[in-house]
């Protein structure tokens, strides 16, 4: 079972995936692409994840806060300097 | 240079860093937490930060109300986010609404502010501190009754989040509240 | 070996529901017509699609050991996603992402406005923080609540919300 669990999830992140490289190939701001990239990087967590999951195992968790934390500082940091400009 | 904290005031700081110690490293065995304390209090000592101004009371049957009350609200609000982008996608309209809140100690505005940013639907742009103001940029708010109905949700957090762990004061605003404009608030749903 | 049947499928159902919020989060970016939108759908299910996840990882280890520290990677990741969301919900509001078509209520227009307008007047004050707060606040006196008649200094215990 735990296989086509697999295969099911691994479609629906590469779907998810595909819309937001889509999104920051296209995004018409440095805001849209930053928040598209933060997106990517969270289907990235949620695969490794997923891998955690099916294959009992632990060794991606660190790998998962370190990712959250790298987009959580790079969204904060580009805002930043898109400062304000009315 | 600036005042230091009192080791009282850190102490749930301290507590909070152990914990987290010790979940790092899966083990909360006596000597390991013990380490995990001295590494906190050396933590707090070199870096440390403005203190933050608690209540001074923690109310745990509030808290696991308003910590269920969130889940569910997180799991609605995903399921509506998610419905609007796949029904209502680009002819969507939204809404930039203030909420005044009525405490303004730092910590129950940041924490409803935390709280209201995690449901979807809802974002706090700006924070005025000195009146306690959110502004929120509201996903799908087209009427003023949309926007009342968001103000009242937003006050019903923060209320939540008094009964929690608000100080004495705050929470004496929040009982003397219904009582103060008994006939008023009958006008206000009428109008 | 039932239990393992049930507790197969509940990890099913979390992995498939947590990939569903990371596609809900895609279809969103994709869809919505401004930044701000799409923050909504960008920043929020992914909350609930790490905790389903993590549920599913806690569940299929079946350590209790374990569950702090799932616990504590999810509240870093509620602690962290508000704040980057309103970095840049803040910023995308006051350049050229607000659009004000798609905008039915604006009741912050007026304050960034005079906050604008202020501190192109005063730009190298020192005290400039505090200030702007006053003026902020000067002007939302006027425009806070337009649809209460009373001071807004009573108008925020006018609801009748916190009766229940």
């Amino acid at each position: 079972m735990m296989q086509i669990v697999l295969v099911v999830v691994s479609v629906i992140l590469s779907l998810a995936a595909a819309g937001a490289i889509y999104r920051m190939a296209r995004g018409p701001s440095l805001l849209d692409r930053v928040l598209a990239a933060d997106v990517l990087l969270a289907i990235i967590a949620a695969g490794l994840a997923t891998d955690m999951a099916i294959n009992r195992h632990l060794e991606n968790l660190m790998l998962m806060v370190a990712l959250s934390v790298i987009g959580f500082i790079g969204s904060v940091t580009v805002a930043r300097f898109v400062s304000d400009k009315r | 240079m600036r005042k230091r904290n009192s080791l009282r005031q850190e102490l749930p700081l301290i507590i909070w860093l152990v914990i987290v110690w010790g979940a790092l490293w899966s083990d909360f065995s006596v000597g390991n937490l013990l380490f995990g304390a001295l590494i906190a209090v050396g933590i707090t000592q070199l870096l440390y930060l403005p203190p933050v101004e608690l209540g001074g009371r923690f109310n745990v049957l509030h808290g696991a109300g308003l910590t269920l009350n969130f889940l569910y609200q997180v799991v609605a609000g995903s399921i509506e986010v998610a419905y609007l982008a796949l029904a209502k996608g680009p002819r969507l309209q939204n809404s930039v609404v203030a909420v005044r809140l009525r405490s303004s100690s730092d910590l129950v505005v940041t924490a409803t502010g935390h709280i209201i940013s995690l449901i979807p639907g809802s974002l706090v742009v700006e924070v005025d501190r000195s009146t306690s103001t959110l502004y929120l940029h509201c996903i799908n708010v087209v009427s003023e009754d949309g926007a009342d109905a968001m103000r009242a949700t937003v006050r019903r957090i923060e209320s939540r989040l008094i009964k929690t762990m608000g100080s004495k004061q705050e929470l004496e605003l929040i009982r003397n509240e219904p009582d103060q404009h008994p006939a008023r608030s009958g006008e206000e749903g009428a109008s | 070996m039932n239990l393992q049947l049930v507790l197969d499928s509940i990890v099913a159902v979390c992995l498939i529901c947590g990939a569903l919020m990371s596609l809900a989060a895609a279809v969103g970016l994709l869809r919505f017509p401004d930044l701000m939108s799409r923050m909504h759908s960008a920043t929020k299910p992914q909350v609930l699609g790490l905790l389903l996840m993590l549920t599913a990882i806690a569940i299929q280890l079946r350590s209790w050991s374990l569950v702090p520290l799932l616990v504590i990677a999810w509240i870093f990741q509620l602690l962290t996603s508000p704040v980057s969301a309103h970095m840049v919900g803040r910023s995308g509001y006051r350049t050229k992402h607000r659009h004000e078509e798609l905008l039915k209520i604006d009741d912050l227009d007026q304050v960034v406005e005079a906050a604008a307008q202020y501190r192109a007047g005063e730009y190298r004050r020192a005290a400039e923080a505090g200030e702007k707060a006053e003026e902020a606040a000067a002007e939302q006196q006027d425009i806070a609540l337009p649809d209460r008649d009373g001071p807004p200094e009573n108008a925020r215990f006018d609801d009748d919300e916190s009766r229940h």
